[in-house]
């Protein structure tokens, strides 16, 4: 075998484990939600599966994901067998790919117009339940237990921020 | 001009300011969704272990039949059989002479009940119990001998009318877990003639204050038995109290009095309806249905002959086909002295009490729980369809939300103990129904604790809580597992691939878990993809034994040691918690012997004698259950 061939061989092999870990990933977080063992799960838990794996789709783009495999007939369900090779896709192609912190960074700055570096918590809940896709009450009570200073009343976002990356390692 | 360029710049600001707010929510809502994943792996974790749990139950059941046989064939009178097989009917003047007899000294600031009891009754006890005060057993047995009464009246399945101004409450399983009891009755009043409640079982075992919630409800019952229905649970069952905290809660709070109490109670269980009929078209069941589930024969049954799902009644030698083997023999009728139910019977009720629904069509064994079944939307339909109701409303499961509502909406299911596994591990619920309208369901979680968390705090606890558990089975499996292990290690390097090791786990412990994304983290000793399985044990908690134990038996008795008390509390007759050396021989032989363990008899012996305190030849089973234990080396907490 030529050196060349020997290499594509090589890297075959390499994609073809690491498919294998791949769909090995996509399906054990897929049965964590799948409560019967029959390789289903209800549909509004999807966006947390995908999420979960690593992936930061806007809700709209969730939503287009979900039409692309959600069962027509009965609807409300997603089954593994079309949910795996999507899923196989969607991360392969590195597509949705989770925000790095110095553009999270830049987005606080954005907001924050007065340029104080923190945010008020009257501003910060406007912007969030009120601008983009709108956070529901749930989800913002819990970013403001974390994220407010009581002190101060104010989100002091680069400690924040700091903070979060240590907590996700 | 000037105009148009600041309304321009004004949009574009504006346009930043949009796509700054979605890269956070996005980014936000991407570490939720990883949190709710650990939460939920952390719930199957404690699922999948207390369904395990349950299965433990049914081969004492069988080990219940076993030693039944044994005896049967040994001796050839009643004399000499366990009271817990051959119970004799009460007398109603015992009982209450018994009560009467107890005094309840000067010294006691507790409630003092008055009976008749009144709603300012129920509301001096809610506040004490509020306050942490203790019921005097001489008020618990009055109250459990007038809820006897009043429960001797009611039918199998009570129906009852949803009217327009009064509405129904259904409440789902407590477990003891008072201050959700009190939540509950915060946000929508105390029970009474306006506010009516079913509360649909499972009010004790697991929380710590399932007497309070116990007495509660029953005073409720007793003030008001027009309006407050209490369904029987799977745990209102004195066997299971045995298993799951109840017993010794009563025997830790009551002392010499626990024995009197956990005696009536055991009665009072039985008597408990096994169901409610709203408008004769809600069933509220707490555990589900079958594929012969028959109202008819449900209520003509004498369902106070049902004592607990551990105590089948006997039938002839008969081939079970779901089991596939022959049930044991019938011993002579002048054995027993208490009326049982058909086993048909027996098993209806097992059914409402035991089952779950599941989505795929059919009825199956439960084989989960090891008793009832799993039911499907097939099922529900027919049985809805036959008796003419329109939904069922169960409790039972554990769901993060509280509530669920599967089979096309005709299951609901209602769980009421919020943070169940764990601080954080769910919410609990109740429903609200009106006449003719769709149910309402209200959320809660209590817990002064929860709330001062962070997300990410109190997922760690669910979590970390989850996996000491899951620590705890394998130390207690460890030499069944290193067997396993060496297995796939032919060449004894110590060493085995990380696949390797999650199939020998799951074959073990007998737990479906995602065991390769777990090995991380419960051992730490992992190299290049490789677990150096003798070493793995080390972070585990660890088991805590008499020193003359060997290995072997320690291992067997930590992890049947709920099994045992059950099997000793049998055995002693008298109640004193002591059983003599040979009774002890005698048992050990026939579990081992039902169980498939080896243990050599030498090692039991010298166990005993070690055990036998005060060298009279009686051992207190307690102590020595006790003894044998898995301690976590951190805090050294149990």
């Amino acid at each position: 075998m030529t050196p060349s061939a020997c290499k594509i061989k090589i890297n075959n092999l390499l994609n073809k484990a690491g498919l294998l870990e791949l769909q090995k990933k996509i399906k054990e977080a897929f049965e964590v939600f799948d409560h019967e063992a029959n390789d289903t799960v209800d549909v509004r838990e999807i966006g947390t599966i995908i999420r979960s794996l690593g992936c930061c789709p806007s809700e709209g783009e969730l939503h287009d994901l979900i039409a692309e495999v959600e069962e027509e007939e009965p609807t409300g369900y997603i089954r593994l067998e079309k949910f795996l090779p999507m899923m196989v896709k969607v991360l392969s192609e590195r597509r949705y790919r989770p925000i790095p912190e110095d553009l999270l960074l830049q987005a606080f700055e954005v907001l924050d117009s007065a340029k104080e570096g923190f945010l008020t918590k009257e501003e910060l809940v406007k912007y969030m339940t009120e601008e983009g896709e709108p956070f529901t009450e749930e989800e913002m009570e819990e970013m403001l237990s974390a994220a407010l200073d009581p002190e101060t009343n104010t989100i002091q976002y680069r400690d924040y921020l700091a903070m979060m990356v240590i907590d996700e390692n | 001009m000037g105009c148009s360029h600041s309304v321009h710049n004004e949009t574009k600001k504006s346009e930043k300011a949009m796509k700054a707010a979605v890269l956070i929510q996005n980014w936000y809502r991407c570490y939720k969704a990883r949190l709710e994943l650990r939460r939920r792996q952390a719930l199957n974790i404690f699922e999948n272990i207390e369904y395990a749990d349950e299965q433990d139950q049914m081969q004492l059941a069988k080990f219940f039949a076993f030693m039944l046989e044994h005896y049967v064939k040994n001796k050839s009178s009643a004399d000499n059989l366990p009271k817990i097989f051959n119970p004799e009917p009460k007398r109603k003047s015992d009982e209450e002479t018994i009560i009467s007899l107890i005094e309840v000294p000067d010294t006691y600031y507790g409630p003092r009940l008055k009976f008749p009891l009144t709603f300012a009754d129920v509301v001096l006890l809610i506040d004490a119990f509020k306050e942490n005060q203790i019921l005097h057993a001489r008020y618990v047995l009055e109250v459990l001998l007038e809820a006897k009464k009043i429960l001797q009246q009611m039918p199998n399945i009570i129906h009852i009318s949803s009217t327009v101004s009064k509405e129904l409450t259904i409440c789902g399983d407590i477990h003891g877990k008072l201050d959700d009891l009190f939540l509950i009755f915060y946000k929508n009043g105390l029970p009474s003639g306006n506010n009516r409640y079913v509360f649909n079982g499972d009010f004790v075992d697991r929380g710590q204050n399932s007497m309070e919630v116990l007495m509660v409800l029953f005073s409720f019952l007793l003030v008001y038995p027009n309006d407050v229905y209490l369904n029987r649970g799977n745990h209102e069952d004195y066997l299971m109290n045995m298993r799951y905290g109840f017993t010794k809660e009563i025997m830790q709070k009551y002392k010499q009095h626990g024995a009197k109490i956990l005696h009536l109670l055991e009665e009072v269980y039985t008597w408990l309806p096994i169901g409610t009929l709203i408008d004769k078209k809600v069933l509220v069941i707490h555990g589900g249905i079958a594929d012969n589930t028959d109202l008819t024969v449900l209520e003509q049954m004498k369902r106070n002959r049902m004592r607990s799902v551990l105590m089948p009644p006997l039938v002839p030698a008969v081939f079970d086909p779901r089991h596939g083997h022959f049930s044991h023999e019938l011993p002579p009728p002048a054995m027993l002295a208490m009326e049982q139910l058909t086993k048909y019977e027996w098993d209806q009720i097992v059914n409402i009490l035991w089952s779950d629904p599941r989505s795929r069509k059919g009825c199956y064994p439960n084989t989960s729980r090891g008793g009832g079944c799993y039911f499907g939307p097939d099922v529900t339909e027919n049985i809805l369809t036959k008796f003419g109701l329109k939904m069922i409303i169960r409790s039972h499961e554990c769901k993060p939300e509280g509530f669920d509502i599967c089979h096309d909406g005709k299951i609901i299911t209602v769980f009421s103990a919020s943070n169940y596994y764990e601080e954080g591990s769910n919410r609990g619920a109740y429903l609200k129904l009106s006449h003719d309208t769709t149910p309402r369901f209200f959320q809660y979680q209590s817990s002064q604790i929860t709330q001062a968390k962070t997300l990410h705090e109190r997922v760690d606890i669910v979590e970390n809580a989850a996996f000491r558990i899951l620590g705890e089975r394998m130390i207690i499996r460890k030499t069944n597992l290193i067997q396993a292990f060496r297995k796939y290690d032919p060449n004894d390097t110590g060493k085995i691939s990380l696949s390797d090791w999650a199939k020998a786990t799951e074959e073990v412990l007998e737990l479906h878990l995602p065991w390769m994304s777990l090995c991380p983290r419960l051992v730490k000793t992992i190299e290049d993809g490789y677990v150096l399985y003798n070493m793995g044990f080390k972070d585990l908690p660890v088991v805590r034994a008499p020193k003359v134990a060997k290995a072997g038996m320690v291992e067997t008795l930590v992890r049947y040691r709920s099994d045992l008390k059950i099997i000793f509390n049998i055995i002693d007759k008298d109640q004193s918690g002591l059983i003599s050396m040979d009774e002890f021989r005698a048992m050990w032989k026939l579990f081992c012997s039902h169980y498939n363990i080896d243990i050599e008899e030498s090692h039991v012996d010298q166990l005993a004698h070690s055990m036998d305190l005060n060298k009279d030849g009686s051992i207190d089973f307690n102590e020595f259950l006790t003894a044998f234990d898995v301690v976590h080396r951190a805090t050294n907490k149990l």
